[in-house]
């Protein structure tokens, strides 16, 4: 397009870049301005992947060199019932996690949309938690969850004359405990991203639907959902990823017992960095970690399938 | 989807109705509830180990003597020092290359583009989980463990910020950067002085999300570091509440010193950050 303009108004110079025509001096600063970020790609993102892959086929523990051994950890995760109850707990904390979060967002952003009162200090109360250290705020859980004259939950509990309950100490209740504090933390990003998804609705189109003559229920049914699909798909993808990747709250919530109790709250990246780090099975480690690649992999896949469909 | 199209539906809200009021103070309730683990854990940092049990928000004796004891203790200064270094100098390498590759893939036509945007894109896919075996086998073969480079490498460049940039880039019209070629400026110069200007409320966007996704960063920096020294903040964090074990007064005081920093820069910068995580979820 603009080739046209050679050498400018630049003085002229017997030097070797002012003679190349101006199409060479372009690809000359884009290979330029690529060449880090092409070997920072390579090296640190597909290499390592290549390497996994590879590392997962082998029985390397740190000590010895690598050896290959097929996919004998393959054949050993599969057989193995703590992989079974971990690949469970994940699944656990993703089909509970990702509904309860998706659909207590959409109704706080549904009204929150509508709200002119006060609308940017309720905002902010919703959103604040998204801005906080996971790492950090599962020690305050973790306290909130403690028995009786310690817990706040405990003890307002105790105030309404309901039964103390054992929460992260309990085998049955420490993993939706430990969820609440995950939806807890992700809830403000979600409202704010269906906030967005509702304002780009042209207004027009309720406008439209209230002369027809519809009710709230059915501009909502018809209109408002419909259109906001893109939002959900995505809302629904991203949440999805983070609960499959749980880690930073199970790990800080159950410190004495990472997982517990009884390893009733462990999910699949608790349990690779255990095998990886505490057992120094990288091979089988690295064989776990593919299984949660494949996983994340069929999830995006599902949404973009799933996005494409409808267009 | 353009996130300029911002129109609020034209609802009939004009009247006060009894169902706006309920659902109002339903939203203010729900509010104060998700806020209830922040408000606790600062009444808390501020009571003496004896007040504890006394759970009313608003301390009776208010102390600062817990943040006295914890930051005259050194470590929790160097581990908030670490943090910041970490997560200041990661923001500033995706801030410049995130930028400067979505450029090029959005401004320059030249053989391989779409491959290299479909390669970088391809890396989404891959989960750092993948990846920390791989990464913790480079870094001790070359020394990493325990270093600054060795916490902050993995995260140099995002493919997210690449594509967000990238995004917002294309809406850059080519005019101004002909007119700026024309004025003689190099590519570079083009870049950085006339299209990086366009682009501020991406960047902003980019910026404050690296910030808080390597301020808040764990599972790597527990792998990569052995030694307290290195460690961030919340890996010290987590350290020294398994060592506090009941002190829960002390355990809120720290959790507190993580969560201010996140906390001020949203006071301070609130518009830019909702806006940013509008900008952010539409465009991506």
């Amino acid at each position: 397009m603009a080739t046209t303009v050679d050498l400018g108004g630049a003085a002229p110079s017997r030097s070797l870049w002012h003679r190349l025509p101006m199409r060479t001096k372009r690809l000359v600063w884009v290979w330029s301005f690529l060449a880090l970020p092409i070997v920072f790609y390579t090296v640190i993102r597909f290499y390592p992947t290549v390497d996994a892959f590879w590392l997962s086929l082998t029985n390397w523990d740190l000590l010895k060199p690598p050896k290959f051994i097929g996919l004998a950890n393959y054949q050993k995760m599969f057989a193995d019932a703590q992989f079974w109850k971990v690949f469970r707990n994940t699944f656990a904390y993703l089909i509970v996690g990702t509904p309860v979060s998706l659909l207590l967002s959409f109704v706080i952003a549904y009204y929150l949309d509508r709200v002119r009162v006060m609308h940017g200090l309720i905002r902010a109360l919703y959103f604040l938690p998204f801005l906080t250290t996971a790492a950090a705020m599962a020690w305050v859980w973790r306290w909130f969850y403690q028995p009786a004259p310690i817990g706040v939950i405990n003890n307002f509990l105790g105030t309404l004359g309901i039964p103390q309950q054992p929460f992260i100490r309990s085998v049955d209740q420490a993993l939706p405990s430990i969820m609440v504090t995950a939806i807890w933390a992700g809830l403000g990003f979600q409202i704010i991203i269906f906030m967005a998804g509702l304002r780009a609705i042209p207004s027009t189109y309720y406008e439209a639907a209230r002369i027809d003559g519809l009710g709230e229920w059915a501009i909502l049914r018809k209109i408002t959902l419909p259109l906001l699909k893109p939002t959900t798909v995505f809302l629904v993808v991203f949440s999805s990823i983070g609960f499959l990747r749980i880690f930073d709250q199970v790990y800080n919530m159950t410190t004495n017992d990472p997982g517990g109790p009884l390893g009733s709250t462990k999910p699949l990246v608790l349990l690779i960095y255990q095998t990886a780090f505490n057992s120094y099975a990288m091979g089988y480690a690295a064989a776990q970690t593919v299984v949660l690649f494949t996983i994340l992999l069929f999830v995006s896949l599902l949404q973009l399938w799933i996005l494409r469909e409808k267009k | 989807m353009t996130a300029a199209t911002h129109t609020t539906p034209a609802l009939p809200f004009g009247g006060i109705r009894p169902g706006r009021i309920v659902a109002w103070t339903l939203l203010f309730i729900g509010g104060l509830i998700m806020v209830t683990p922040l408000a606790f854990m600062f009444s808390t940092s501020l009571k003496t180990a004896g007040q504890v049990y006394d759970l009313r928000l608003i301390p009776l004796a208010p102390t600062l003597n817990n943040y006295m004891v914890i930051l005259a203790d050194g470590r929790f200064m160097r581990w908030f020092l670490n943090s910041m270094i970490v997560a200041v100098t990661v923001t500033v390498s995706n801030v410049f290359f995130d930028s400067l590759v979505g450029y090029t893939l959005a401004k320059f036509e030249f053989r391989g583009r779409y491959f290299i945007f479909l390669a970088i894109l391809s890396t989404l896919m891959i989960p750092t989980e993948m990846l920390v075996i791989p990464w913790y086998l480079m870094s001790s073969k070359l020394g990493w463990i325990d270093s600054y480079w060795g916490i902050m490498f993995p995260g140099m460049m995002t493919a997210f910020g690449t594509f967000l940039m990238k995004q917002f880039f294309e809406g850059v019209p080519n005019d101004f950067l002909e007119a700026a070629r024309v004025d003689g400026l190099n590519e570079f110069q083009i870049w950085w002085k006339v299209a990086m200007p366009l682009v501020t409320p991406a960047l902003s966007a980019l910026a404050i999300f690296t910030f808080l996704g390597n301020w808040t960063a764990f599972f790597w920096p527990l792998i990569v570091t052995t030694s307290k020294e290195l460690y961030t903040l919340p890996v010290g964090l987590s350290s020294f509440a398994v060592e506090q074990s009941i002190q829960w007064e002390m355990i809120m005081t720290g959790a507190a010193l993580a969560t201010i920093p996140t906390l001020l820069v949203f006071l301070l910068l609130q518009r830019y950050i909702v806006r940013g995580v509008m900008l952010a979820g539409l465009k991506g």
